[in-house]
């Protein structure tokens, strides 16, 4: 496969090369910008590279995963912009696992959160920018002029004077012998080159050719295809199998067993699932043989009446909602639903004689690297991940599950082995956006003003697999986003933004055997469809218009106003609709983005059937890097949300997942598919991230939509047309 | 030994004719451009032309395609409208599906006499795109038969 280095290569490549290479170490006060030769030193452990060489190229290295956000090209304007890049000399690389590569925001190597670019902005500015002015330096001692005489632009230094140039592949090697400027001078925003203006992705020409290389387009030497018999239910134990017949499968290699399962290698795909087929398997019906949809909704609502860990407590909102003019309580669902992402699960591994190689679409690196070397046996710096692009993430390609199987089926091989999930097996094997049940109650004073509001949910656990250690006194922040923040977290703002004098949020950790995992925009999502429909539902008893009622509410938050203000007056808040139609507004703040949504729906009387006209949405994202794909982004965001506003629902029966495939889990298709306007506002505040915030309102503002035309609130996710005439008949 | 016409070049496949074309293409001919999402066709990632007809090749055998022209993404011209205008459009998120939903518009521009947009449009509800880039997959369609239309060719 093309373009795949070792770290050590990759790092060979960039100090070894001729010319200027800058890097950043991160330091506990912050970072630090170095040289190549400070590199080599290696006192410092830098973590960002670009790298300008003599064939007057400019290389990044990219840590983070491509997945369709845009990261390889945002990542590349903020160098390019400070360094005064042209565009065509721009080239990416994909970099290796590494210390070198970890998220300066995260502390790990990995995709999530909605934080590349604003955990690489400040620093990749500030790297770009040094690199400007050593080579502005570099021209000026070669010239014997002024340094301020001299400027940069596009990828060549000018002295003005003179006219004279030199393009920065001429400069590079001189200005490598340079120190390193700690703060070199950035850019005004009026003199941004690239930054806030829409650039072609460069991940885009190749996808667009069919070359782009996916996890499941890996091909290397001797390559062995391995498919898994998985235990059919949740804890369902192996009680025998019989290989005998899949082994007679023409093309397959070894049945072996694993310990997630049975797996079936072979020189081909279509040999492995024969195999499988052949093959002879018998397990008990494991942990939970009664475990459907019911079970677990019933499950999660049983489990409010037990006490719960207390998140929040300010004021007392006990007290306040008692002796409140008002009091408002209701009961709130959200179901298990799936990641779906395009490319199903696939690794392939290599563990070697003295290496172990891992080609994953993955979007943790540092565990991928972390899962080989503790099943290969070798060190880190032994275990070379690739990361190839990603058939989406949407967090599920953060829990590296199918990097254990492939290393470990690899080892057992003593071959290079792709672990392929077919379809059924990525639905079925899933760890799904957790389902939570919420009771909320609240009061208004005499002018229908919020005086107290008391949230509890229960979930199962997403941290506990993830960061066991993270799960403190029954608390799983993770669970929670959305409605409070982990201590010492202020860059994630993750919490309920309107103004409670009373609140009290408290949290029951459910032992549910479903496993669950972060899905885009973690449980922001979920929570935001239950704290957004309550304040619909608080605005209604209050009797005041639902924007009114929440800029009332948000009296000091001005992001989340002037999202919701924007929003607003684009879809025509107020307007009059015709009859059987319905507005819907919602706002949600989540990795330091704000976003707020209208949406207008008709109902079908007759089959309940909701069809989602319009979205309106307005982003205060702070600075933004590339205005198009951030617009894509929303647009996508949205389009799932209301796939889970609509359709999506994982079934479970007997213990075990009935989903299998897209035939009956559905997904949204172009038909379901509304007009979506995204308006970006113009923002100086903190950069945030844009991935997943686009998720959370879309929900809401539909469910809320739907109330304002059928009078009928709907307290639990999907509003599926039988769910619709339910609620109108007792509306 | 069954003698495939892809791309316009004949490839001599050692496969049992069962084997589904998706993973003829994919793992012996290396056309990795075409793509598995489902294995039931209810995705449309592995969709290429078989006879100029958009034909999902993961519900196919290659017994069943062994005297048919059959077109992968690979084959498609880089200048093909389809191809132009989705760089135009940036339509694209993670790329996976692409290649399949392009396949299909190029086969319903292809197929019409006069395209029509709209009817193209609504021809597209069997592709999925988990990304949700189906705002952009809407521009590129009418910008590829824009491109086609002032091109003055048929594609």
């Amino acid at each position: 496969m093309k373009s795949s280095l070792s770290r050590r290569d990759f790092l060979k490549g960039c100090l070894g090369a001729a010319g200027l290479t800058i890097a950043c170490s991160l330091t506990p006060s912050g970072y630090r910008l170095l040289s190549a030769a400070e590199m080599e030193k290696g006192a410092f452990k830098p973590n960002v590279w670009c790298a300008i060489t003599p064939d007057n190229l400019v290389t990044i290295a990219i840590p983070n995963a491509e997945m369709g956000q845009g990261v390889r090209t945002a990542l590349s304007m903020i160098v390019a912009d400070e360094l005064e890049a042209d565009w065509s000399q721009i080239r990416v690389k994909q970099a290796p696992a590494a210390d070198q590569f970890k998220s300066p925001l995260l502390g790990g190597q990995i995709t999530v959160g909605s934080a590349s670019v604003r955990g690489f902005y400040e620093p990749l500015r500030k790297a770009g920018a040094a690199g400007r002015v050593m080579l502005v330096k570099a021209a000026a001692q070669t010239w014997k002029v002024p340094e301020e005489e001299c400027e940069a632009s596009k990828g060549v230094v000018r002295h003005r004077k003179s006219n004279r140039t030199m393009a920065y592949g001429k400069l590079c090697d001189k200005a490598a012998q340079l120190p390193v400027p700690q703060d070199p001078p950035l850019k005004k925003e009026s003199e941004f080159r690239y930054l806030g203006k829409p650039m072609p992705r460069l991940d885009i020409p190749e996808k667009v050719a069919g070359t782009a290389v996916f996890g499941l387009d890996v091909i290397v030497e001797d390559l062995h295809y391995a498919v898994i018999a998985r235990p059919p239910a949740y804890g369902a134990k192996l009680l025998s199998y019989d290989g005998k017949g899949a082994e007679q499968i023409e093309g397959v290699r070894k049945v072996v067993q694993v310990p997630m399962g049975i797996a079936v290698c072979a020189n081909s795909i279509e040999a492995a699932l024969k195999g499988r087929d052949a093959l002879k398997v018998s397990w008990d019906k494991g942990v939970l043989p009664d475990m459907d949809n019911s079970y677990i909704e019933n499950a999660l609502r049983e489990e409010l009446n037990k006490p719960g860990a207390s998140v929040v407590n300010t004021g007392d909102a006990k007290k306040a909602i008692s002796e409140a003019h008002k009091k408002v309580e209701a009961a709130y669902f959200v179901p298990s639903v799936a990641h779906a992402t395009m490319e199903p699960m696939n690794c392939t591994a290599h563990v070697a004689n003295d290496h172990c190689d891992v080609w994953a679409p993955v979007q943790a690196q540092t565990a991928a690297q972390a899962i080989g070397s503790k099943i290969s046996g070798f060190p880190r710096e032994k275990v070379n991940v690739y990361t190839t692009f990603l058939g989406c993430g949407f967090g599920r390609r953060a829990k590296p599950d199918f990097v254990v199987e492939a290393v470990s089926i690899s080892k057992a091989l003593g071959k290079p082995v792709k672990v392929v999930w077919t379809r059924e097996e990525d639905i079925k094997y899933d760890q799904f956006r957790a389902p939570a049940s919420h009771r909320v109650e609240a009061g208004l004073d005499v002018q229908g003003r919020l005086v107290g509001w008391s949230h509890k949910l229960a979930s199962p656990s997403i941290l506990k697999d993830i960061a066991p250690a993270a799960v403190k006194d029954g608390i799983d922040f993770y669970c929670l986003w959305g409605l409070a923040d982990a201590p010492n977290s202020p860059m994630w703002n993750n919490r309920i933004q309107y103004e409670i004098p009373n609140l009290s949020i408290e949290f029951v950790l459910s032992p549910l055997p479903v496993p669950v995992a972060p899905w885009r925009s973690v449980q922001n999502g979920p929570n935001a469809f239950v704290i957004e429909s309550f304040i619909d539902e608080l605005a209604h008893a209050a009797g005041k218009d639902p924007l009114e009622f929440r800029l009332q509410s948000l009296k000091n938050n001005m992001r989340a106003r002037r999202v919701l203000e924007v929003a607003a007056e684009k879809a025509g808040w107020g307007k009059p609709i015709p009859k059987g139609e319905g507005r819907g507004i919602a706002q949600h703040a989540c990795m330091g983005t704000y976003v707020a949504q209208v949406a207008e729906i008709s109902v079908d009387k007759h089959n309940g059937a909701i069809k989602v006209h319009r979205i309106v949405a307005a982003v205060d994202c702070g600075p933004v890097v590339n205005p198009d794909p951030l617009i894509a982004q929303v647009e996508g965001a949205i389009i799932m949300s209301l796939g889970t506003a609509l359709k999506e629902e994982v079934r479970f029966a007997a213990g075990r997942v009935a989903s299998a495939n897209f035939d009956d889990y559905k997904l949204m298709r172009m038909s379901d598919v509304p007009e979506i306007e995204v308006h970006i506002v113009k923002s100086r505040e903190k950069i945030g991230g844009i991935g997943e915030p686009g998720v959370p309102p879309a929900a809401p503002a539909v469910a809320n939509a739907c109330f304002n035309a059928t009078g009928a609130r709907i307290r639990r996710l999907p509003l599926t047309p039988m769910t619709v005439l339910e609620a109108m008949k007792s509306a | 030994m069954i003698a495939l016409k892809v791309n316009g070049k004949v490839f001599q496949v050692d496969a049992s004719p069962d084997t589904p074309l998706l993973w003829v293409l994919r793992d012996r001919l290396l056309l990795m451009g075409t793509k598995y999402g489902c294995g039931v066709g209810a995705c449309g990632a592995c969709t290429v032309h078989v006879d100029g007809k958009a034909i999902r090749s993961c519900t196919v055998t290659l017994g069943e395609v062994r005297r048919n022209r059959i077109t992968t993404i690979e084959g498609l011209p880089g200048n093909h409208p389809v191809k132009q205008a989705w760089i135009k459009e940036q339509v694209p998120q993670c790329g996976y599906c692409a290649p399949g939903v392009m396949m299909q518009v190029a086969a319903l521009i292809a197929e019409a006499k006069k395209p029509d947009p709209e009817k193209v449009i609504a021809a597209m509800d069997d592709v999925l795109c988990r990304c949700g880039s189906y705002p952009r997959i809407k521009k590129g369609i009418r910008t590829a038969i824009e491109i086609a239309r002032k091109e003055g060719r048929r594609v």
